[in-house]
């Protein structure tokens, strides 16, 4: 199990990294954390002949404040975004999730723009970024441009990304103080990525849901929004009757593969629990 | 392929060496450096056993480049013991406790088991777990190891180490 | 006596002897990253050899071209099996009678087989080799179902053998048979079953899984042109028996091989077995007259070399209303993949299956197993088992609680009430063997007992009825186990390898000053050799552990042993080791007697020396008596003392244990809960309790990763589903269970310290209590038996089978 040869390259700024991957062209790779592609090099099913690395360049990193928006550097690592107190206060289903990503090896590694920007259908962060309307930014040769997680998504490990291009931050919008939030993700052992995972990020008022999101991982080719499912609980008191509604209505959109995980079958039905728990751990904990 | 050359401070010492980019950074300390008490066990960066410590962080060295940790601090088990040469905390602990049986998976193990504690220095039991699971171990059922980093925890915060009840 | 005279207590504990929770030598060197495993090797101008391998599981090899992988540079040589033909070594003997290929000849059997060997000047252009070497393939049906694989229309896997209607182990009834094996009186099993009031019929499978030890499979083979001498380090089980095979198959004089074992990342029985690349790295050495290398990944090794299990048991138990049973049936198809590669005793194609009465007192059984091949890796090797003992546990344990669920009975109960009593030993089983030693009911009540067994069925019952009512979506299982083994293989009459008796050995040199070294046949992985062998010698004769080192693994110093697997260290080697410290203490009583100028009659042994009997301050230390024996020997005595001990064990031992497993199951996403896991065992004699205590962890961690998910899973074109980290379960810290351990004490009594052997006893116990939890959580939905392994899914689709979502 041994990479491929290559040429190795670390640029200092955005600028020069996109100029070398344009440069490049489709021999290259960018490289974050690795921990999706050195071990697909190392099967040399991914034969790079010229790795981009992007820890380099200072300012891809950090998590701040700009107006309501939260913005992430692309090479914020899971862990940093663990020990980020805005994280925690702000957004801290990203914490809850950062913890179920990997091992703590790899979240030392891995980072935020790695896991969003690769289209792995088993990352865990794209299905919170649907949920939270996160906005990507992107810096290509033809100059930088925003898009929303919503469009980004296209296919198994095929994104929005145009050739030369990286991502290089997140703006996620502030979110209610009050909502609750949740991310239920059953997997076999740390680790793995989910047999089944839903995000959910809600509001409340009187006792009913007057707000709410349900994003999906690993239960498609790309990770989805499950909108009928959200609509079907907003003005609810969650109910057991709407559960089971919203439930279905995700189990609808979801079109998982069989693989040692389970069965097509099993993974529906447990996306629809996942769905299920996760309105109800996020409804508990909205104020 | 050309190579490329590296320079990197490693258990306090300056070290140096000729790398082609691909050269695996587990490599580079096994076969250049002949630091040996690094090991492979899975190579997709599941098992743990190659885990060192880079510039504060626990690292699966299977799956980093040795030219990207040019100018890194690292340490691998070699650095690991007491200045004196006497065992850390940590290499005593899971030595009383019985935390080790092939040794296979104990230098990746104490080299993550040393940064927890850095970054919490009483975890609980259940801290400890998550806290190494990204190393497998396939002789001690992880109990012992559990208790050798408690030990150690113990023995860092100058307290009595009382061993959990069954 | 002055205050300084240490009490027999401080000269006791001095030693750190048997029953000491002595701490591990090994652990000096392992904890500070200084152990020697073979990837640490690295000799002046050593090559790396890696396999180019099969990406099917059945065709024909057309063509194999090696011309542009030799223009990569560092690429020196490509072997194949027509390089290997010309040295005879295409094929080679597996250790169960059959030949397996080392490189394909012809034809590929399974996916990942071997196909061409590259070395190289480093491991990076060895892959870059193996990745420019082209093979032509032409795909042929596989057979991966081991029920289809002797269907008349089946296509025929071992084309080597056409035409051979008998093998190693008799007569073979179809292209696809190994052989089979039987064992009991057939007539009169079959007039129990004819005249039982209760039968219970199923069938039960034991998955394929794999040991995959953190260090995976390697060698460097070191062959010297001029002195002739072939030099391998290995991460061998057992290195003299790697010997033997060696100087057989490579026609090199045996002593003109050196085979080194330095320290093992474990072996759990994966490295018992000789492979291809052993062999490989052994050729291009010859070849290049350069040192080679050879490391298997992880892929590889859990795809190449040595599942096992593989094992579907037809169990049928006959009883009488009241539960008493009266026959056992059981016919097992064993699937053993595309040769058979068991690293069995050579006589026991099925290993020691028919201790499969467990610990019932049947009064008669019959068992018959058939070997077939398949389009699988090769193997079947004792994964931390005795040679398809967990295998045989398995199946009578899940039998037992299949009758007790049939008889409306506890399946404590009804293991209580036919259990063989203690009076009964040495009890002789319907299948064969002579239980040494065993007081099962005392196990058994002292694990009811800790546990609140009553009270965890009245929790139960509770749970049921709230599940009833719909006031849970979980259901409660008790997962009972009692297990009786058969370890340390074995007398000379009925086990051997290749024709060699499995004895096993040791040597002790004692220096004149009064420490000493004892090098053994065994050898270690992981289960503290040099600990607990020094703790036997201390105890036996005097000398702290401290001053005695153990030596293995290096065939040209220690004497020959047959190595570790099968839980045979403790029972044979450690017999050995404890007979050569006798040996010492001998000669020892005949110095003492000579300098104290008594008789030796007159001496009795104490702790660490002789004394005059009557005359308590007339003694001659141990330490005394090493010095003594280098200058002052009784005149006609050589001197020295040295001893060696070769020991063919009377019998096998039986170490066994009460388990039980306490396990909630969520039905709506069929997730476990482990609540509670007690394990009991007895393995006579305790050498090192803290060993055994880490041993039993251990073990129970293997048992449980291989009941609740670990399986070798194959699709239906022969494509492994689970060959890496990612999808083969292997269990973390957060997902293990808490191990609760205890034990009583029943010692074997024809072993010289009455130890029975423990490494193994955890698996074997463990799998069948994590299974019958599953299966009594579901029992009362209407569940007869579940097959394993009950990973999430499995037990989702349980549940939704037993109309839980109806």
């Amino acid at each position: 199990m041994i990479p491929g040869p290559f040429s190795y390259h670390r640029p200092a700024s955005v600028a020069d990294a996109v100029k070398l991957l344009s440069k490049l062209g489709d021999e290259a790779r960018p490289l974050a954390g690795g921990h999706s592609l050195v071990p697909m090099m190392k099967l040399r099913l991914a034969t790079p002949e010229h790795l981009v690395d992007l820890h380099g360049i200072a300012g891809l990193k950090g998590i701040r404040r700009d107006g309501n928006k939260i913005v992430i550097g692309a090479m914020t690592t899971q862990h940093e975004l663990l020990a980020s107190d805005v994280i925690k206060t702000s957004l801290p289903i990203l914490h809850e999730t950062a913890l179920l990503i990997a091992d703590p090896q790899v979240r030392y590694r891995g980072t935020l723009g790695g896991n969003v920007a690769n289209g792995d259908p088993g990352n865990d962060m794209p299905a919170l970024m649907l949920v939270l309307g996160a906005v990507y930014r992107l810096e290509g040769p033809g100059g930088g441009r925003d898009i929303a997680a919503s469009e980004f998504y296209q296919g198994a490990y095929f994104t929005a990304l145009e050739p030369g291009e990286i991502l290089t931050s997140i703006s996620i919008p502030a979110v209610a103080a009050a909502h609750g939030y949740a991310y239920e993700k059953l997997k076999r052992k740390v680790g793995d990525y989910a047999t089944a995972a839903a995000a959910v990020v809600l509001t409340m008022a009187g006792g009913k849901v007057a707000t709410c999101a349900i994003g999906l991982t690993n239960l498609h080719e790309t990770p989805l929004l499950a909108t009928d499912a959200a609509n079907a609980v907003i003005g609810t008191s969650l109910d057991a009757a709407t559960l089971k509604k919203a439930a279905a209505a995700a189990v609808a959109i979801m079109s998982p593969a069989a693989d040692a995980r389970g069965p097509v079958e099993y993974r529906k039905h447990v996306g629809g629990i996942m769905v299920t728990r996760a309105l109800q751990r996020a409804a508990a904990r909205a104020s | 392929m050309a190579k490329t050359h590296v320079t990197m401070k490693v258990n306090g010492a300056e070290v140096e060496g000729l790398v082609e980019p691909r050269t695996l950074l587990v490599h580079f300390i096994r076969e250049n450096l002949l630091l040996t008490g690094t090991h492979i066990g899975c190579e997709t960066t599941h098992c743990g056993a190659c885990t060192i410590d880079i510039d504060g962080m626990s690292v699966k060295s299977c799956t980093m480049f040795a030219v990207q940790a040019q100018g890194s601090d690292i340490t691998t088990i070699e650095g690991v013991a007491n200045a004196d040469g006497s065992l850390s905390a940590l290499q005593e602990g899971f030595r009383m406790m019985h935390g080790l049986q092939c040794g296979f998976c104990t230098p990746g193990m104490i080299l993550r088991a040393q940064r927890l504690l850095k970054e919490n220095p009483s975890p609980s039991e259940e801290e400890i777990r998550m806290g190494i699971s990204g190393n497998f171990c396939r002789c001690t059922g992880y109990q012992n190891i559990v208790k050798a980093i408690q030990y150690a925890a113990a023995k860092i915060n100058g307290v009595q180490f009382q061993e959990a009840a069954e | 006596m002055n205050d300084m005279t240490p009490t027999r207590e401080q000269r006791e504990a001095k030693l750190e002897g048997m029953g000491c929770k002595r701490k591990r030598v090994e652990d000096i060197r392992f904890t500070q990253g200084k152990g020697n495993y073979v990837d640490d090797l690295k000799l002046p101008g050593m090559l790396h050899g890696d396999f180019v391998r099969s990406p099917h599981a059945h065709a024909r090899v057309k063509s194999i071209n090696s011309e542009e992988a030799l223009k990569v540079p560092g690429v020196l040589a490509v072997i194949t099996a027509e390089t290997l033909k010309t040295v005879n070594l295409a094929w080679m003997p597996t250790l169960a009678g059959d030949v397996q290929m080392v490189l394909a000849d012809g034809k590929v059997l399974f996916q990942n087989q071997e196909v061409a060997f590259v070395v190289a000047t480093d491991r990076y252009a060895a892959d870059d080799g193996i990745n420019k070497v082209v093979v032509e393939y032409e795909p042929l049906p596989v057979v991966i179902d081991p029920f289809k694989a002797m269907d008349a229309d089946a296509p025929v896997l071992r084309e080597d053998l056409a035409g051979k209607t008998s093998g190693a182990h008799g007569p073979r009834k179809h292209h696809n048979h190994v052989f089979e094996w039987t064992i009991g009186d057939k007539d009169l099993t079959d007039a129990a079953f004819n005249k039982a009031e209760v039968k219970i019929k199923e069938m039960i499978s034991y998955h394929r899984t794999h040991p995959s030890p953190l260090e995976t499979c390697q060698c460097v083979c070191s062959f010297d042109k001029i002195r002739g001498e072939l030099s391998i380090w290995g991460t061998f089980q057992a290195p003299h028996v790697i010997r033997t095979v060696v100087a057989l198959i490579a026609k090199i004089p045996e002593h003109k091989i050196h085979v080194i074992s330095p320290d093992i990342g474990g072996g759990f029985g994966n490295k018992v077995g000789a492979y291809p690349g052993y062999i490989c790295a052994a050729v291009a050495s010859i070849v290049t007259g350069k040192p080679v290398k050879w490391v298997e990944d992880r892929i590889e090794n859990l795809t190449a070399t040595s599942f096992a299990r593989d094992y579907h048991m037809t169990t049928e138990i006959a009883a009488t209303k009241e539960g008493k049973v009266t026959g056992l049936r059981v016919h097992v198809l064993a699937d053993h993949g595309a040769f058979d590669a068991c690293a069995d005793p050579s006589k026991w194609p099925a290993g020691f299956f028919n201790i499969v009465t467990g610990s019932y007192d049947f009064p008669t059984a019959h068992v018959a197993v058939d070997g077939i091949y398949t389009n699988k890796a090769p193997g079947g090797v004792a994964y931390r088992c005795s040679f398809r003992v967990t295998e045989a546990a398995y199946c009578i344990e899940r039998g037992m609680d299949i009758l007790a669920q049939k008889l409306g009975m506890d399946p404590a109960e009804l293991r209580l009430k036919n259990f063989i009593k203690p009076e009964q030993f040495p009890y002789h089983s319907a299948l064969g063997w002579e239980y040494d030693s065993g007081d099962y009911h005392t196990a058994m009540k002292k694990m009811m007992e800790s546990v609140d067994y009553a009270g965890l069925r009245k929790e139960q019952a509770a749970q049921r009825a709230a599940f009833k009512r719909g006031e849970t979506r979980e259901i409660m299982g008790l997962g009972v186990s009692f297990f009786t083994e058969i370890v340390g293989a074995g007398p000379s009459k009925n086990c051997d390898i290749l024709g060699i008796a499995m004895f096993d050995s040791c040597e002790i040199r004692m220096h004149p000053t009064g420490a000493g070294i004892a090098r053994v046949g065994s050898k270690s992985q992981g289960q503290g050799h040099e600990t607990t062998w020094a703790q036997i010698i201390a105890t036996e004769i005097g000398i702290p552990a401290d001053d005695i080192m153990v030596e293995e693994g290096n065939t040209d110093t220690a004497p020959y042993g047959l190595g570790t697997y099968g839980s045979r260290s403790t029972p044979v080697a450690g017999a050995a080791i404890a007979m050569a410290a006798r040996k010492i203490k001998a000669k020892a009583q005949m110095i003492a007697a000579y300098k104290l100028e008594v008789h030796e009659g007159d001496l009795e042994w104490d702790i660490d020396g002789f004394r005059v009997k009557g005359l308590p301050e007339k003694t001659m230390s141990m330490k005394d008596i090493c010095w003594a024996a280098y200058n002052s020997v009784p005149p006609g005595m050589e001197p020295g003392l040295e001893a060696v001990s070769y020991y063919d064990p009377p019998n096998m031992t039986y170490p066994f244990g009460a388990y039980i497993c306490v396990m909630n199951i969520d039905v709506d996403t069929g997730v476990y809960r482990i609540r509670r896991f007690y394990a009991l065992d007895d393995c006579g004699t305790r050498i090192n309790p803290m060993i055994i205590e880490g041993q039993v962890h251990g073990g129970l961690t293997e048992a449980f990763a291989i009941a609740m998910g670990q399986e070798i899973r194959y699709d239906d074109e022969g494509n492994v589903v689970t060959g890496s980290f990612m999808d083969f379960f292997m269990p973390t810290a957060v997902e293990t269970p808490h191990w609760e351990t205890d034990f009583t004490v029943t010692p074997s009594p024809h072993h010289p310290i009455g130890a029975k052997g423990v490494g193994e006893s955890p698996n074997v116990g463990g799998v069948p209590a994590f299974s019958n939890a599953v299966n009594d959580a579901f029992s009362f939905l209407g569940s007869t038996h579940i097959q394993m392994p009950h990973d999430y899914w499995r037990n989702w689709r349980t549940a939704k089978e037993l109309g839980v979502f109806a």
